[in-house]
């Protein structure tokens, strides 16, 4: 079992729970759980918010690129931007770091990534985008006609 | 799914029902009302009824937090029903769930609030 899609979108905030609808609507054919469907919905819409927020500045007009894939029973989402990039990705990652506080971010978006998927991999560098490699495997259950 | 907002008041306690998705988009619409209630008409304590939420991501733990210490500051309390467990897990992770008092219903709220305030 093996699919792919990728989805270019406007940096506008109205993307966010398109990119969440799409990226169900792609993973269906897992027959994930419902727990697995929300992690994934989650961790897609702090991705594309930070990509918004950070990478772009909350300007829009700037694109946005999330490529989905699987293959089995791994799912794969790569969510992509040529924003500003990130200094120090560590720091970013640290458990309520945020570098706009005066938005109220929480610091807690790549936490969250880390908690609900099995492998994050953050590439970025100032001036050169971001991208954020999200992996998760959807735990097997009986099913009906494999 | 947008995210639809409906607040009731009973004397100084605001109850604020949210149904849908709150995510980074419907943030700052959310912020803003809230704080109007908080600041114009002066409510000192809020109930955040979240049963007919299906969706929250880390925007939500900011407007939350955010609201929790302006709350604070005015000595008031901010209590959580109605949480479901995926949203229960971001309160977990965010650390909120020792900050702040959950019921399970709204009826458990009030009547924890009843004892409190």
């Amino acid at each position: 079992m093996k699919n792919r899609m990728t989805l270019t979108f406007d940096s506008r905030s109205e993307n966010e729970s398109l990119a969440r609808v799409t990226v169900s609507g792609f993973m269906a054919p897992l027959d994930p759980t419902m727990e697995e469907m929300m992690d994934v919905k989650t961790v897609v819409s702090e991705a594309v918010t930070n990509a918004i927020i950070h990478g772009y500045d909350s300007e829009d007009g700037k694109d946005i690129e999330l490529h989905c894939a699987y293959e089995n029973d791994e799912l794969v989402i790569v969510i992509s931007d040529n924003g500003s990039g990130i200094e120090d990705v560590e720091m970013a990652k640290e458990p309520l770091y945020t570098s706009k506080p005066e938005l109220e971010r929480s610091g807690m978006g790549f936490t969250i990534m880390e908690n609900f998927m099995d492998h994050v991999l953050v590439t970025s560098s100032p001036g050169n985008g971001t991208r954020v490699e999200l992996r998760k495997k959807m735990v097997a259950k009986d099913r009906v006609c494999h | 799914m947008a995210l639809a907002t409906a607040y009731e008041v009973h004397d100084n306690l605001l109850i604020i029902r949210l149904e849908g998705e709150l995510d980074h988009h419907e943030a700052d619409k959310l912020r803003k009302e809230w704080q109007w209630w908080l600041k114009e008409k002066r409510k000192r304590h809020v109930l955040l009824e979240l049963s007919g939420l299906d969706f929250m991501d880390s925007s939500g733990l900011g407007v939350v937090l955010g609201r929790y210490k302006e709350i604070q500051a005015n000595e008031g309390m901010l209590m959580i029903s109605g949480v479901s467990s995926e949203v229960d897990r971001l309160f977990e992770l965010s650390g909120l769930k020792k900050l702040l008092p959950f019921a399970v219903t709204e009826e458990e709220a009030l009547q924890k609030f009843g004892v409190m305030i």
